[in-house]
């Protein structure tokens, strides 16, 4: 059966609410009303992103061969926006040679996941599983 | 910042926050929720790090 005008637009919604969620920490929260959590995300995932970029840790790169590092690039990913800011401005080179390299990477990649996360909570809250 | 406890501590900061805000609805909920799970995090690292203590590198 074809899915109805509304069906389609409620899809659409979800699927931008997502993308907004994803892009910018917080967002989909914010879309949908929980201001606190959304202003609270939004202020924390960028944030422990940043310390992880200030204390040396590596944006890793799509390398195919090298499935750990693919993962880890994924993880990176899942910031967002401030992912691709982070990249064009130059950081995330990653200095190995710093005793902090090893918790950098564990901020930047769990800081990554942890907005996953947060994007599959605004689904929820938004299909109203929550 | 170069200090493993306060990296350690801000990491498990971070995580127990956001699990929080993601977990409960209440204010009070998730204030009781992510410091339980923050307290988990600091002992558990405590306890795993002195148990590793006697392992060689």
């Amino acid at each position: 059966m074809p899915a109805t005008a509304a069906e389609q637009t409620h899809s659409s919604s979800l699927v931008l609410l997502c993308v907004a969620a994803w892009a910018i920490p917080g967002a989909g929260h914010l879309w949908l009303g929980r201001k606190a959590t959304g202003l609270m995300l939004l202020a924390a995932l960028p944030l422990m992103f940043a310390i992880g970029l200030a204390i040396h840790g590596r944006l890793f790169p799509f390398e195919l061969t090298e499935p750990l590092v693919c993962l880890a690039a994924f993880a990176d990913l899942g910031m967002g926006a401030v992912y691709f800011l982070a990249s064009a401005l130059g950081y995330g080179m990653g200095d190995v040679r710093a005793v902090t390299y090893e918790y950098g990477n564990a901020f930047l990649i769990v800081a990554g996941l942890l907005n996953l996360l947060v994007v599959i909570d605004a689904y929820d809250i938004a299909v109203g599983r929550k | 910042m170069q200090s493993h406890l306060l990296l350690l501590a801000t990491f498990a900061f971070f995580v127990s926050l956001v699990f929080a805000l993601l977990a409960k609805d209440e204010p009070r909920e998730q204030l009781r929720f992510g410091g339980t799970l923050f307290a988990g995090f600091l002992v558990a690292a405590l306890v795993l790090g002195w148990l590793m203590y006697p392992f060689p590198l």
